[in-house]
Order: structure tokens, then C-alpha cells, then sequence
């Protein structure tokens, strides 16, 4: 261990935001990593990040009334969710009933960022997070969001399944694929919400879609696939927090300015991804058992 | 066919079932029964109301006439005596299930939680996947699967609540004739062995010929139902249809022909001439 010890930050073990920032990590990093594997599965990858762009205005906005970011969001993602699911029942129409949301939105949030912050650096914490900042009080309400969240997909996790890879089937078979669709994705909106305390509104998408998205190249059974996604996520984000604590010891490109949490997580992120990708084990049966992709319109004139 | 027992009781009752979609009517009167075992193939035109009439059985569409039963009780979604292969099920390529896993939502995948595996779990996923030949490939991905190997899969998943009726929509279209041929015998295998009727959706009657027991067939509305030599005729379809139709058979295979188009018997119209045509009119050696 005590290569390791030289290799890691002086003090991080003592330090209290550190281990504090460790825990909500990894909370935010596992809920993230299994709404994540659904969202991949179910293509909402761009509603998923819609959802926290919205939450944006929620927190500016409750930064405004003088609470807590964290409350904002919550209210704004969960809002904003079912107004995506609800809005949109084709995938053309959400995608366009996501963008026109996304929009208003934003205008929303500049304009309360505008009016309502009083420190210059709190559109920049809301935007790309402060994990070291975080307020301890709020560590186990966020676990027992993160918590809540992981039962609710717990309870789900079959008929979600079978809705997500067969939707007829599923309706034939009793599966209420509306209701369980608008469960899920009022869920990943709490489970965003959560995560943008840790990297950022704007950032939150790299939690949500990267350790999944990497898993599905590794392992084509869903459970696995899951706890890869969660593990992928916790060593992302974990590496990410360690990363950034050092950086305040690092002379480039300034010295003293740590570098922050959701740059390293999201370069990691994408670097698991790509490795992933290139290793994809899964992968390797492609052209094993594909029919010839030119129809032959007189098959018999051959045999 | 021998195994069938023509006095059993009804699996399926269609009486005088009429549908309007959209204002438009689907289908008008369609009076069927079809009996324990029994393969029947669904056979239509594109917009003849064929999905329209499985989602009626399914009980995902409410008639607007008509009586609608399985094993004599009215129809409702949930009902694990009917098995479903939907149309067009074409699994994503980057679906990350393997074939066992999408077989095994058929067993209990409507259940709320987290499934528990368990030995009498697997055994009858094993024996569904045994069922259709597909447990060499179960454990591969899914969506990097033959056509007729998803197929496989799907009618397994159809199997695991052990269906008295398996309704399949176009499992045919997309398959190459060595697969669909391959698909239809095993399917008219797992009838026969297991007591289910079938009813199978097809716009070309002839990868079933040979192998159905009695063909329903779908026309402005209504149904004729029989073996194919009293129903595939020029004379009653032409009375189903209500302008003449001729029915042509070359080589042992059958085209239909309704007012100057090729329908049922062979491909619609729409789309698939180009293609079909001249598979059928060039025939080599009569059937593969």
C-alpha cells in the first residue's frame, strides 16, 4: 500500500469533503449507471440529458428563493420527465416535444441564473458541479434518493425489460407500457437530479450514459450488464474525485487552481467507453450469423 | 390431419366480429372457429385486417361487433393461454440480452421485481429453447442473430406459459425460403407435438401449403374458412372478394389473382412485385 499512498494526494483520507464527496460519488454513480443501462436500451439518451438541462432552471430557481439547488432540480427534472413521456408518445414526436421543453427551459434558467445569484461562482457550480463543496447535511438524503430510486427499478426491472425490447409483446401480455414507461422515466429524472450534485447539470449525462453504454459492449446479460455499468461508474467517478484533489498540488497549466471533478470524470467516461468499444467481446459475432444482406430474387433459379 | 379432433371444443371463436379503424372498416363480419391442434394460416392482402384481427384476440383492440372467445371465455390482454410472435420483430442489433434472456421475459417478464433464478427457472427456459432448436445459439447476443434464428427465440418466448393458441403475425416476411420453410415446419412441429393451434399470418399462402390444415383467408372484411382446395378457388374467392378473382396453380404452387393484381396467393402489390414476380414465374424445379 505504499506505493499507493505515494501515489495518491497527500492528506485525502483526512480530509472530510474528500470522503464525503467519495460517498455521494458513488451513490450518484451507481443509480446513475443502472437508469443508465435503460435509458441506453431504451434510446433516451437525449431525453435523459434534456431532463437535467431542465432541472438547470429548477435549481437557478430555488437558488432565487433561497433554498437549496438540489430541491429545484428534483421538482424541475421530475416535472419535465413526465412532460416529455406525456407530451411525446412516438419516438419523432418526444424527440421534438424534448426539444421544444429543452428550449423554454433554458430561457428560464439564464434568466433566474441572471436575476437571482449572488456569487459569481454559482451559475459555474450548478452548471459543472462542486463535489467538494457539497453540503455534508444533504449526504443522506441523497442516499436515500439514490436508495428510492434503486427500488422503484428493482420493482420495475421485468416488465421494463419487456417493454423496452418487446413492446407488443409485452402490451399482449397485461404489461402497462405506458404507465411503466412514465414510471421509469419520472425515476431517471430523480436519479439525474441527484447526479447533477455531483458533476453538474450539464455533466450529468457522462453518468448516465457512458458507464452504461460501456457495459452493453462487455456483457450481454442484463444483470451483469448493470453491475458492470455501477462498477465502471464508481471507479470513474471515484478515479475523477482523487484526480482533482491532486490537481490542487499541480503546476500546469496554473499552479494552485485544482482542476474540476466533472472534467475528469467525463474524460474517463469517454476513455472506458472507447476502450470498451474496441474490446467489445460482444461484439465479435457480428457477420457469424448474418443472412447475406443482398436479397436474391431468384433463389431457385440458382439451386 | 390425423391429429386433429375436430369435436373437441372450440380454441378460438370468431363470431360475426367487425372492426372499424379510424372510421374505416376493417373487418366487417368474420365468422371462424378454429379447433385444438389445428394449423391454420392467416392469409390476406396488406390492409386486409390480418394484425387487426390477431390484436382483436390478443384483446389489445375491442370489436365493435361480435363475439371474440378463447377456450369458450371472452378475450382480455394477459391471457397466458394465447402465445404472441409480433410482426416485424427484428431485434436491435445492439440489444444487450442474450437469446436466453429476451425467452425468458416470455415466462414471467409481465411480473413486477427482480426475476430469481432457480433450477426449475432455467429448466424451463432450456425446454423452450430445446423446443425450437435454439439452444446451440441461446447464449449468443440476441441482436447478432440470423432472422430465422430470432424467430426461434420469439416463438420459445411465445411458448414458456404454454400457450393453447399460438398466434404468429408475418413470421415469414424477412426470412429467405430455406429459413421460412424451416420455420414453418417447426412450428407445424411444435402444434403437432404439443396440442396448439396455430394460427399464422402470411401474405403468401405457398410456404404453407402442404402443411396448414385449413386456411382462413381475409378479403373486404370478411372470411372464408376450409381446407385450401375449397377455399383457394376462383368461384369463392371471387364471391369473398366481390368482383372476379382467378386462382392459378403452377408447379404445385397457387397465385391469386383479383382484379388484375396478384394478391394472397403470392405477394401484394405493393412493394414486393418486383421481387416476387419473377421468382414465381420463372420457377425452375416446383417447390424447394
Amino acid at each position: 500500500m505504499t506505493w499507493l499512498g505515494a501515489l495518491l494526494p497527500p492528506d485525502l483520507w483526512q480530509n472530510e469533503q474528500v470522503t464525503n464527496a467519495l460517498l455521494v460519488g458513488a451513490v450518484a454513480a451507481v443509480v446513475s449507471a443502472a437508469l443508465g443501462y435503460f435509458v441506453v436500451l431504451r434510446g433516451l439518451s437525449f431525453a435523459g440529458h434534456a431532463v437535467t438541462d431542465i432541472g438547470l432552471a429548477g435549481g437557478a430557481g430555488a437558488v432565487l428563493l433561497g433554498l437549496n439547488a438540489l430541491w429545484g432540480l428534483l421538482t424541475f427534472c421530475v416535472l419535465a420527465a413526465a412532460g416529455v413521456d406525456l407530451l411525446g408518445e412516438r419516438a419523432r414526436e418526444r424527440d421534438v416535444a424534448t426539444g421544444v421543453i429543452l428550449a423554454l427551459a433554458l430561457g428560464c434558467g439564464a434568466f433566474f441564473l441572471y436575476i437571482g445569484t449572488r456569487f459569481v461562482n454559482e451559475p459555474y457550480i450548478l452548471l459543472f458541479g462542486s463535489i467538494f463543496e457539497a453540503d455534508a447535511g444533504l449526504t443522506p438524503p441523497l442516499a436515500l434518493i439514490g436508495a428510492a430510486c434503486l427500488a422503484v427499478l428493482a420493482v420495475l426491472y421485468r416488465p421494463l425489460l419487456f417493454c423496452s425490447v418487446s413492446p407488443e409483446t409485452a402490451a399482449a401480455r397485461g404489461v402497462p407500457v405506458r404507465l411503466v414507461g412514465l414510471l421509469f422515466i419520472v425515476t431517471m429524472a430523480v436519479g439525474v437530479a441527484e447526479a447533477a450534485q455531483v458533476v453538474g447539470v450539464l455533466l450529468s449525462t457522462a453518468l448516465l450514459i457512458g458507464p452504461a453504454a460501456s457495459a452493453m459492449y462487455l456483457t450481454a446479460r442484463p444483470g451483469r450488464g448493470i453491475a458492470v455499468a455501477a462498477a465502471l461508474g464508481v471507479m470513474e467517478t471515484w478515479a475523477g474525485i482523487v484526480l482533482a484533489y491532486d490537481s490542487y498540488y499541480w503546476t500546469w497549466p496554473v499552479s494552485g487552481k485544482g482542476w474540476p471533478v466533472s472534467f475528469f470524470i467525463t474524460v474517463l467516461a469517454l476513455g472506458v467507453y472507447l476502450l470498451a468499444r474496441l474490446v467489445r467481446p460482444v461484439g465479435r459475432r457480428r457477420g457469424e450469423h448474418r443472412p447475406p444482406a443482398v436479397h436474391n430474387p431468384f433463389p431457385e433459379a440458382l439451386a | 390431419m390425423s391429429h386433429l379432433s375436430p369435436s373437441g371444443p372450440a380454441v378460438l371463436t370468431l363470431d360475426r366480429v367487425a372492426i372499424a379503424l379510424g372510421g374505416r372498416p376493417v373487418l366487417r363480419d368474420v365468422t371462424a372457429e378454429l379447433r385444438p391442434g389445428e394449423f391454420v394460416g392467416l392469409i390476406g392482402s396488406n390492409g386486409a385486417g390480418k394484425t387487426t384481427l390477431l390484436r382483436v384476440i390478443l384483446g389489445l383492440l375491442r370489436p365493435d361487433g361480435g363475439r371474440v372467445e378463447v377456450l369458450g371465455r371472452a378475450v382480455g390482454r394477459g391471457n397466458r393461454a394465447v402465445g404472441y410472435v409480433p410482426q416485424k420483430a427484428q431485434i436491435d442489433p445492439d440489444t444487450p440480452l442474450r437469446g436466453r434472456d429476451l425467452v425468458a421475459l416470455g415466462l414471467d417478464g409481465e411480473r413486477w421485481g427482480l426475476p430469481l433464478p432457480s433450477r426449475a427457472r432455467r429448466a424451463r427456459i432450456d425446454e423452450a429453447l430445446r423446443a425450437v432448436d435454439a439452444l446451440s445459439y441461446a447464449d449468443a447476443p440476441a441482436g447478432r442473430l440470423s432472422g430465422g434464428e430470432q424467430q426461434r427465440l420469439l416463438i420459445a418466448q411465445a411458448l414458456l406459459t404454454n400457450p393453447r393458441l399460438l398466434l404468429l403475425d408475418e413470421p415469414l416476411s424477412n426470412l429467405d425460403l430455406r429459413s421460412a420453410n424451416a420455420v414453418v415446419q417447426l412450428v407445424a412441429r411444435i402444434g403437432r407435438e404439443r396440442g396448439v393451434t396455430v394460427l399464422l399470418v402470411a401474405h403468401d399462402i405457398n410456404p404453407l401449403l402442404g402443411v396448414m390444415d385449413r386456411v382462413l383467408y381475409l378479403a373486404a372484411g370478411r372470411a372464408a374458412i376450409g381446407p385450401v382446395d375449397e377455399v383457394v378457388r376462383g368461384d369463392v374467392l371471387s364471391r369473398l372478394y366481390g368482383y372476379r378473382v382467378d386462382v392459378l396453380r403452377v408447379q404445385g404452387r397457387v397465385l391469386v389473382v383479383a382484379g388484375g393484381e396478384l394478391v394472397g396467393g403470392d405477394a401484394d402489390m405493393c412493394g414486393h412485385a418486383e421481387e416476387q414476380w419473377p421468382e414465381r414465374l420463372a420457377l425452375g424445379g416446383g417447390r424447394p
